[in-house]
């Protein structure tokens, strides 16, 4: 007992967040209950008088919202699957970060489909889903596919918290009775690590098609009208290297801002930032290819009716989100993440910042610009998003950071578990290594 | 099982828009003021599509009636999650607002652009309210909506047929906008039916369909003009 009090007390910065809540803390959660509030009013709005309080019309009948449905589902992508790839590829580096990973993608994936809800125009109905579901429609694969990953990865990220929630049960004082439920009776005998062991490292296989097939779908619901620019074989793994793209760079963003408000400096270190950068600057590369490729396809067969898209894309109206989203989703990010000189926990933020915004307006310029040109001559109609839209857009974001600034008092954001179980494998190992040509090493 | 199509000639059509008129009388379609009309929020189940042929300078604008499609290969129906639009055995796609969840995967999906949307709460003037048409439902708003071939006539039309224990007849079934047209340039009927004149019609030569090259069997044919 007196061994393992000791042992609390040396991740003991990993516990403050759960320990203690100082006043900042509260002033940012009021400030983003504020936000939300006006989110809600939004929507409310939108709700009583119908989408005619947004700014969209015929032909454009989708427009922030389903950008936003694609988009929050791109950004819940890096934390499961990432985690899943480190854990099954045994990467030692991963034991501070995968926690934080994993919470995003539950948490976001709520948003995703908040915003396909807030997007019905009759919300009220959305249970007929269900009732009268046409298996044949690419929204009820949605359906199917992102419950089946919501389930997976809720599973994903509890399985991992088990044994962290038995520390706090036994040593934080707070909240006992919550953490009792959740700890499942974890004691850390050698058959329950064993069998949680084992369980993740299932879960961690299970997770990777599922996230996949997630983003596919997603994809699916516009490669599969026959509209110009979305009827694309491409799409599918397009939108998955996307949703990977700007995941990683969210989970960047996040751990920024965890390493520097919980001062958590000691365990995400450069390294982490380091190694995540060179696969945030792969997905660059990836995403370059992949725009690349859809691009030139469509402008080599030259198709009039896929040419006045494209050409609002470059030249035309949508010009500017356009070179914007180029500007903020390649041009910005490769050369921070090729230098190792940049590649630090700032220089990545920017970086995974520029990619943020880039992919959100890769998503709207994917969506918007093919409902402006219809294949039938249509009186031109412009969109522009309302202040209803942009409310409940940065309503979203706000309920998301609080959701997961509460998680992070009610749970350690880095695996304690995990970290320890990391420093006590690698000494084993150093201690092995050197016992088989020196003398007299070993604690014994 | 009769195949209900439509013909319209564009070598009749004056472009009065009588049909989109009597559309709107008939299907209690909502006014929509002049506004939100400019904001691309108008309902019409028929509409009058400019169509310009050619390059400048030998250039020719054309106005193009157009109804819903009632396509053998309905792309919208495939993708609608509720089966709120479905195509039903005599050809004619359906819509049930009733059912329809508002999501507008069918309007983008539809290459014609023909499905509409109800923004806000349908409204009418005071005067007109008396004068709905009861047999066609009303619409809430955030539901879509579109030309249904008036198939509300061929409930009522083959009602009356049973009463009077007889066969439905050509006539006895007619859209709105068919019925308005004072230029004859339209004609509705069986295109299974070989000796229909529509059946005719759809096999003249000057005989097409919208966006043929997609597949989706359209059961709305044009004669073109000046041939």
């Amino acid at each position: 007992m007196e061994e393992k009090r000791f042992d609390v007390e040396e991740d003991a910065i990993l516990f403050d967040p759960v320990r203690k809540t100082g006043k900042s803390f509260y002033l940012t959660l009021s400030l983003l209950i504020a936000i939300i509030f006006w989110g809600v009013y939004a929507y409310l709005t939108q709700y009583r008088n119908g989408l005619g309080v947004t700014g969209l019309a015929r032909p454009i009948f989708w427009g922030v919202y389903i950008t936003n449905f694609v988009f929050f589902i791109g950004i819940s992508h890096a934390g499961t699957l990432i985690s899943a790839i480190l854990r099954l590829a045994k990467a030692e580096w991963r034991r501070s970060i995968t926690r934080s990973a994993e919470v995003i993608t539950v948490l976001v994936l709520f948003f995703g489909v908040g915003n396909i809800l807030m997007d019905l125009g009759r919300p009220d109905r959305m249970l007929n889903i269900i009732w009268y579901s046409q298996f044949q429609s690419p929204l009820l694969w949605d359906v199917s596919s992102i419950t089946v990953y919501l389930t997976a990865s809720s599973i994903y990220l509890y399985l991992p918290l088990i044994p962290d929630i038995a520390l706090l049960r036994d040593y934080s004082g707070k909240r006992q009775w919550f953490y009792r439920i959740f700890a499942l009776g974890w004691t850390g005998t050698e058959r329950q690590h064993r069998l949680l062991e084992k369980s993740i490292a299932i879960m961690a296989i299970i997770v990777i098609p599922v996230a996949i097939s997630v983003h596919t779908v997603v994809s699916f619901v516009f490669a599969m009208t026959i509209q110009p620019m979305w009827h694309s074989a491409i799409f599918g793994p397009y939108f998955v290297a996307g949703a990977i793209f700007s995941g990683i760079a969210a989970l960047m963003i996040a751990m920024n801002v965890i390493r520097k408000v919980y001062h958590l400096e000691d365990y995400l270190r450069p390294v982490h930032f380091n190694n995540l950068g060179i696969l945030l600057l792969v997905m660059t590369l990836l995403w370059f290819y992949f725009t690349f490729t859809e691009y030139l396809t469509t402008y080599y067969g030259g198709e009039p009716i896929h040419m006045v898209i494209f050409w609002s894309k470059f030249t035309g109206r949508f010009a500017l989100p356009f070179w914007g989203m180029f500007v903020f989703c390649f041009v910005i990010p490769l050369p921070l993440l090729s230098l190792k000189k940049t590649r630090t926990p700032f220089g990545t933020l920017i970086a995974s910042i520029s990619v943020v915004i880039g992919m959100w307006l890769e998503r709207f310029i994917i969506v918007v610009p093919t409902l402006t040109n219809p294949r039938l001559p249509n009186e031109l109609v412009l969109y522009s998003p309302t202040w209803v839209e942009w409310s409940v857009f940065v309503g979203c974001i706000s309920f998301f950071i609080l959701l997961y600034m509460i998680f992070t008092k009610l749970f350690p954001i880095v695996s304690i578990w995990e970290v320890r179980e990391g420093r006590e494998k690698s000494m084993a190992e150093v201690q092995e290594r050197i016992r088989t040509y020196l003398p007299g090493i070993g604690i014994e | 099982m009769p195949r209900w199509g439509m013909v319209i000639d564009l070598d009749r059509c004056s472009g009065c828009q009588a049909c989109v008129v009597a559309c709107h009388a008939e299907n209690n379609i909502g006014i929509v003021g002049p506004e939100e009309s400019a904001r691309g929020r108008t309902i019409h189940w028929i509409e009058l599509i400019p169509y310009i042929e050619g390059e400048y300078p030998h250039i020719k604008a054309r106005l193009l009636p157009r109804p819903c499609m009632h396509c053998d290969h309905p792309p919208c129906t495939k993708v609608c999650p509720v089966f709120a639009t479905y195509k039903n055995e005599e050809g004619l796609v359906g819509q049930i607002n009733h059912r329809c969840i508002g999501c507008r995967y069918c309007t983008t999906a539809c290459p014609y652009t023909v499905k509409y949307f109800n923004w806000h709460a349908p409204e009418w003037p005071k005067e007109m309210k008396g004068s709905l048409n009861r047999d066609v439902s009303l619409r809430t708003k955030g539901v879509v909506e579109k030309c249904t071939f008036c198939s509300h006539r061929l409930l009522k039309a083959r009602e009356k047929a049973k009463v009077e224990k007889r066969e439905l007849l050509p006539e006895d079934y007619i859209p709105a906008c068919v019925q308005a047209c004072p230029s004859a340039a339209m004609f509705f009927g069986d295109l299974d039916d070989p000796f229909s004149v529509v059946s005719q019609l759809s096999r003249e030569r000057r005989a097409f369909r919208l966006m043929e090259d997609l597949g989706t069997e359209p059961k709305v044919y044009y004669l073109s003009e000046g041939m």
